[in-house]
C-alpha cells in the first residue's frame, strides 16, 4: 500500500518538473526578460550588466534550478506590465477563482448525480428523456455562449441578478470572500452556473450510463431476487459501485473546472487569476502566464493525485489487486 | 401425498418483437411439492432460466406473463407488484444464479450482505442478525471469521457457497437454483451440489434445479420435467424418467450423456441430429418433429398436449 | 462505371443509410450542417454585402434593428447590422467561414499527427511507444482548451508585434490542431498493435514490404471508421474552441471576425437593447455546434457501438 502511494507521489513530482520546465523555457525563451525590463533604448552595458544580474549566461540547468527554487518560495518575478509581483497578483486573485471553482463543483456534483440516477431509474419516463434531451444541448453549448445567454436573459431582460464582478466582498485575514454578502452570493449565481453546467451534464451522463451498465449485473438481479427493497438495490448496491468511475472524472473535472474559469471570468469580468491569465495572454506578459502554468499545473497533478488515492480507498479490488502486483 | 408448495399452471411468457412476439414458455404446467429436489432440464433457449424468472417475478422487460398462474402455498403470485413481491422474494422463494463471480456486490463485505438480507425480511435486530449471518456462514463451510471479507478474497466455489448461504438466509420455502454449479470448476461442483442438497433437505426446502446436464439430475434430483423450445416435453420421477424415457428427445438427451461411471467412455456418444428451433421459427406441430426419427405426418400439424403419464408426444396418445 | 454504380446500390441497400433516414434528429442535423457549409463555402455569393470592404460601410445605417427600415438611410437588412452599419447576415456569413475553415483544418491537423503517431507507438512499441503515449497521458491530464491557449500564447511572444494579426488564424489552427491528437492516437495505436500481429501483416512482413508500406496499405484502413468517429466529434470541440478563444480575444483578429468574435462584439451591445448583435451569431454557432455534435454520436452509436 505504502509503496503504492509513493510511486504515485514520484510520477506526480515528475509530472511537476516537467511542468515547471516548460514554464521556465516560457519565462526564459519566449519574449524578452532583457528587452522588457530595459526597453530598447538601453545601451550594451546595461543589458550586459542586467543580463549577468538576472543570471541569464549561466548554465541552463543552474538556471532552471534557481527558477524552480523561487517558485517553491512562491517568486515568480514581476509582472511586465505594472511591474507588480506576480505572486502578490496571483494571491490577491486566487480567492474569487477558487470560490468559484468550489461552489460550481458542488452544484454539479450535486445535481449531476441526482439527475443521473434519476434519469437512469426512470428512463422510460416522459421527464427523464426531456432531461436528457437537454443535456445534449448542454454538452454542445460552447461555456461562453452559456454564460451570454444567461445574462441575456436574467440580468438585461428579467433584471433579476447582476452581469458582472464578484459584489461586495468581506476580508478575512488574506482572504476575501464573497460568500458573505448578499450581493456576493447574487453575484456568484449565475457564474457559478455558467461554470458548472457543462460539468454537471457530464458527470448526469456518467452516472446515468453507469447505473444503467451496474442495472444490468448479476449482483442487481440478485439483490432484487432476495427481495431487497427497490431503494436499498438502487441506493446501496448501485449507486455506490456507480460511484466510483464517477469520482474518478468529477475529481479530474475539478481541475477543468479551473481551466474553464478563464472563460467564465471574462465573461461576468470576474476578478479571478482566470482573468488575469487571459489578459496576460493577449498582452504578451510572459512571467504571469508561466506563473500561471506553473500554479494550474500543480493543482491538477495534486488532484489526479488525490482522485488515484481515492480510488484505492474505495475499490477493495484495487486495493488488493495491487497490491499483489506490488508484491510479486 | 403432500400438497405442492408451488402449482405452476398453463404458464405462457411473451416478449414482444419487431415482427409479432416471442414466446419463450408456452403453456407450462407442474407442481413442486414441499421438500422436494425437481430438476428442469434442456438446451439452452428452452426456457428453463425463464421460468425460474416467471417464478420469482424478475422477467425482464419487455417480457411479460400473459397467461396463467403461478400459486405458491395457496396464493397466487404472480400478478404481485413489487412491494407485495419483494415480501415474496427472497423470503419464500430465493435464487441462485449461475456465476458466483458476478452474484455479489464486489464493493461489499459478504457479511454486511448477509446482514442486509436477513434484516430485510425478519424481524431481529442487528446483533442477531450478525450472528445469524455468521450461523448461515458456518452452515455453508465458510469459517465465521471471515464475515468482514470481500467477495474477490474467495474463490468461486466459496463464492457459490456464500450465495447459498444468502439465498437461504432468511429460511425460504423453495430455492430456484439456475445452473448452480455451470461457472465452476468440475472438483467442486459436486461439492457445491451436495451441500445445496444436504442444507435443503435439513431445512425442508423444496428445490427447481435448472441443468442441462442429465448427469447433475440423475445425481440430485427427486423428479425431473424436460423443456423443448419452451413447452414441457415430459414429466416424471428422475429414476423412472432415467431408466425408461418415453419422449424421443428425452431418449435422445440420456444417451448423449456420458456414462462415465461405468467405465464405458469408448462408447459413441449419440446425438440428436440438428439444433434447437430458434423462437421466431418454431416449426408447426410438435417443435421437436424436424428432429425427430420416429415422427409422424400428424406432428406436423397438431401440437401434443401433456398427457397423464407425463408425456407430451403423439407416439403415446391413445386413440 | 459498373463499379462505381455498385458501390453506390451498396451505399444505397447498407445499413448505414437504413439507420440515418430511421433517425430524422441525424437527417436534420445533416441537412444543417451542409447549408451552413455550403453557405460558407459561397460566401461570396450569398452574403449581400462584404462586411470588410470598409468603403461600402455607412455609419448611418449602424444599429438597425432586423427588418425594419433604417431611420435615416431607409435601407432594410434581414438580421440587422452592428454599430458599423455592418449588415449581420453577412458578417455571420463570413464569420461561418472562419470558424469552419479553422475548425476542419485544426481537425485534419489533428488526425495527420495523431494518426501518425498512434501508428508508430503502435508498430515500433518500445521507448518510442513509451515516449509518445507518455506526452498524451500528460497532455490529456490538462484541457485541450488550456493547452491551446497556452500554445496561442506562446506563439504569440515569439512573434514580432506586427505579424501577430496576421497569422493570427494560423496560431489558432496550429494550437487547436496540437490540443486535440491525443485521441487519434490512442485509438490507432490500440487497433495497430491488435492488427501488426495478425496473420496477414505478419505475411506481408515476410514477403518484404517494408514497414511504412504496411502502415499505411494494411493497418490504416482497419482505422479509418474509430477515426472518421472521432474527427466528427473532435470537428465539434474544435469549433467550439475556436469560438471560445476568439470570443475571449486571443483568436481570430478583428479583421477576420469568426462567430466568436462577432459574439464578443455583439456582447458589448446586450445592455443597450441592440440584441440582435449578440443573438443571431450565438444562435449560428449553437447550430452548427449542436449538429456537428449529433451527427458525431450518431456516428460513433452506428459505427463503433463500443466506442464511449
Amino acid at each position: 500500500m505504502l509503496l503504492i502511494i509513493l510511486r504515485r507521489l514520484g510520477q506526480s513530482v515528475f509530472v511537476l518538473f516537467l511542468v515547471a520546465f516548460v514554464s521556465f523555457m516560457m519565462f526564459r525563451y519566449v519574449g524578452n526578460p532583457v528587452d522588457n525590463l530595459l526597453g530598447q533604448e538601453a545601451t550594451v552595458e546595461q543589458r550586459e550588466a542586467l543580463i549577468e544580474a538576472l543570471g541569464l549566461n549561466d548554465p541552463l540547468h543552474v538556471q532552471y534550478l534557481d527558477f524552480v527554487t523561487r517558485a517553491v518560495q512562491f517568486d515568480f518575478g514581476n509582472s511586465y506590465r505594472g511591474a507588480l509581483p506576480v505572486a502578490d497578483m496571483i494571491l490577491e486573485r486566487l480567492p474569487a477563482t477558487l470560490e468559484l471553482a468550489m461552489v460550481s463543483a458542488l452544484f454539479a456534483m450535486f445535481f449531476g448525480v441526482i439527475a443521473g440516477v434519476y434519469t437512469a431509474i426512470f428512463r422510460n419516463r416522459f421527464l427523464a428523456n426531456v432531461i436528457m434531451s437537454s443535456s445534449l444541448i448542454g454538452v454542445s453549448l460552447p461555456t461562453f455562449l452559456i454564460g451570454v445567454l444567461l445574462i441575456w436573459l436574467f440580468a438585461v431582460e428579467l433584471g433579476w441578478l447582476p452581469s458582472f464582478g464578484r459584489g461586495e466582498t468581506v476580508q478575512i485575514g488574506f482572504w476575501t470572500t464573497s460568500l458573505l454578502t448578499v450581493s456576493g452570493l447574487k453575484s456568484l449565481v449565475l457564474p457559478a452556473i455558467t461554470l458548472g453546467l457543462y460539468q454537471m451534464t457530464l458527470i448526469m451522463r456518467l452516472v446515468r450510463a453507469e447505473m444503467l451498465e451496474i442495472l444490468r449485473q448479476d449482483f442487481i438481479r440478485f439483490a432484487r431476487a432476495r427481495g431487497l427493497p427497490e431503494h436499498v438495490v438502487y441506493f446501496g448496491h448501485a449507486l455506490k459501485n456507480t460511484l466510483i468511475p464517477v469520482i474518478t472524472v468529477a475529481g479530474l473535472q475539478l481541475g477543468s473546472i479551473v481551466a474553464f474559469a478563464i472563460i467564465t471570468e471574462t465573461v461576468f469580468q470576474w476578478p479571478g487569476v482566470g482573468l488575469m491569465f487571459i489578459n496576460a495572454v493577449f498582452f504578451v506578459d510572459i512571467p504571469v502566464m508561466s506563473a500561471y502554468l506553473l500554479l494550474v499545473g500543480t493543482l491538477f497533478v495534486a488532484i489526479n493525485l488525490i482522485v488515484d488515492l481515492l480510488y484505492l480507498a474505495i475499490d477493495p479490488r484495487i486495493r488488493d489487486g495491487q497490491l499483489k502486483r506490488q508484491n510479486t | 401425498m403432500t400438497d405442492p408448495i408451488l402449482s405452476v399452471r398453463n404458464l405462457r411468457v411473451v416478449f414482444p418483437h419487431r415482427h409479432g412476439e416471442l414466446v419463450p414458455i408456452d403453456d407450462i404446467s407442474f407442481d413442486v411439492k414441499k421438500g422436494e429436489i425437481i430438476g428442469f432440464v434442456g438446451e439452452s433457449g428452452a426456457g428453463k432460466s425463464m421460468t425460474g424468472a416467471a417464478i420469482i417475478g424478475l422477467i425482464d422487460p419487455p417480457g411479460y406473463i400473459e397467461r396463467g398462474e403461478i400459486w405458491l402455498d395457496n396464493e397466487r403470485i404472480d400478478q404481485l407488484d413489487v412491494r407485495a413481491a419483494n415480501r415474496i422474494r427472497g423470503r419464500r422463494i430465493s435464487m441462485v444464479f449461475q456465476d458466483p463471480l458476478t452474484s455479489l456486490n464486489p464493493l461489499r463485505t459478504i457479511g454486511d450482505q448477509l446482514v442486509e438480507t436477513i434484516l430485510t425480511h425478519l424481524p431481529v435486530n442487528a446483533n442477531e442478525a450478525k450472528r445469524k449471518a455468521m450461523a448461515g456462514l458456518e452452515e455453508v463451510d465458510i469459517d465465521p471469521g471471515r464475515f468482514n471479507a470481500y467477495p474477490h478474497e474467495f474463490s468461486g466455489g466459496m463464492r457459490q457457497r456464500v450465495v447459498i448461504a444468502l439465498a437461504l438466509s432468511a429460511g425460504p420455502e423453495l430455492i430456484i437454483a439456475d445452473e448452480p454449479t455451470t461457472a465452476l470448476d468440475v472438483s467442486v461442483q459436486a461439492q457445491v451440489l451436495d451441500l445445496l442438497k444436504k442444507l435443503c433437505r435439513e431445512h425442508g426446502t423444496s428445490v427447481i434445479l435448472i441443468t442441462h446436464d442429465m448427469g447433475v439430475i440423475a445425481e440430485t434430483t427427486d423428479r425431473v420435467a424436460v423443456l423443448y423450445a419452451g413447452r414441457l416435453a415430459e414429466v416424471g420421477n428422475t429414476h423412472e424418467l432415467l431408466r425408461r424415457p418415453q419422449h424421443p428427445y428425452t431418449r435422445g438427451l440420456i444417451a448423449s450423456t456420458p456414462a462415465v461411471e461405468y467405465g464405458d467412455i469408448s462408447t459413441e456418444l449419440f446425438q440428436i441430429s440438428g439444433t434447437m428451433p430458434r423462437l421466431d421459427a418454431l416449426p408447426s406441430g410438435c417443435a421437436f418433429h424436424p428432429r425427430c426419427e420416429q415422427a409422424l405426418d400428424y406432428c406436423a400439424s397438431h401440437r401434443p398436449e401433456l398427457q397423464q403419464d407425463g408425456v407430451a408426444c403423439w407416439l403415446y396418445a391413445d386413440g | 462505371m459498373s463499379a462505381e454504380k455498385t458501390l453506390i446500390r451498396r451505399f444505397r441497400e447498407s445499413d448505414f443509410l437504413y439507420d440515418f433516414k430511421r433517425s430524422p434528429v441525424t437527417v436534420v442535423s445533416f441537412v444543417i450542417v451542409m447549408f451552413l457549409i455550403l453557405l460558407a463555402v459561397f460566401a461570396d455569393l450569398v452574403a449581400p454585402t462584404n462586411p470588410f470592404d470598409a468603403g461600402s460601410l455607412n455609419l448611418m445605417n449602424g444599429f438597425t434593428p432586423p427588418m425594419e427600415p433604417n431611420a435615416f438611410t431607409g435601407e432594410t437588412f434581414v438580421l440587422g447590422t452592428d454599430d458599423q452599419g455592418r449588415d449581420l447576415f453577412s458578417a455571420i456569413i463570413f464569420g461561418l467561414r472562419v470558424s469552419l475553415f479553422v475548425g476542419l483544418t485544426a481537425v485534419i491537423l489533428a488526425m495527420v499527427l495523431g494518426v501518425s503517431l498512434g501508428l508508430l507507438a503502435g508498430y515500433r512499441g518500445g521507448w518510442v511507444d513509451a515516449v509518445i503515449m507518455r506526452t498524451a497521458d500528460i497532455q490529456v491530464t490538462f484541457p485541450s482548451i488550456l493547452i491551446a491557449m497556452l500554445i496561442f500564447g506562446i506563439a504569440r511572444g515569439l512573434l514580432p508585434p506586427h505579424l501577430r494579426d496576421e497569422v493570427a488564424i494560423t496560431v489558432l489552427i496550429i494550437a487547436i490542431g496540437l490540443s486535440e491528437w491525443v485521441p487519434f492516437a490512442r485509438t490507432v495505436r490500440g487497433t495497430t498493435m491488435v492488427e501488426k500481429e495478425k496473420e496477414y501483416v505478419q505475411a506481408a512482413r515476410l514477403i518484404g514490404l517494408g514497414s511504412g508500406q504496411i502502415m499505411v496499405r494494411h493497418i490504416l484502413p482497419n482505422v479509418l471508421s474509430p477515426v472518421l468517429v472521432i474527427a466528427t466529434i473532435t470537428l465539434a470541440l474544435a469549433i467550439i474552441a475556436e469560438a471560445t478563444l476568439s470570443f475571449l480575444g486571443v483568436g481570430a483578429p478583428p479583421t477576420e471576425p469568426s462567430l466568436g468574435t462577432l459574439i464578443r462584439i455583439g456582447q458589448d451591445f446586450l445592455f443597450s437593447g441592440e440584441w440582435w448583435i449578440l443573438l443571431f451569431p450565438a444562435f449560428t454557432l449553437l447550430a452548427l455546434a449542436l449538429s456537428v455534435n449529433l451527427l458525431g454520436d450518431w456516428l460513433r452509436d452506428t459505427l463503433n457501438p463500443r466506442l464511449k
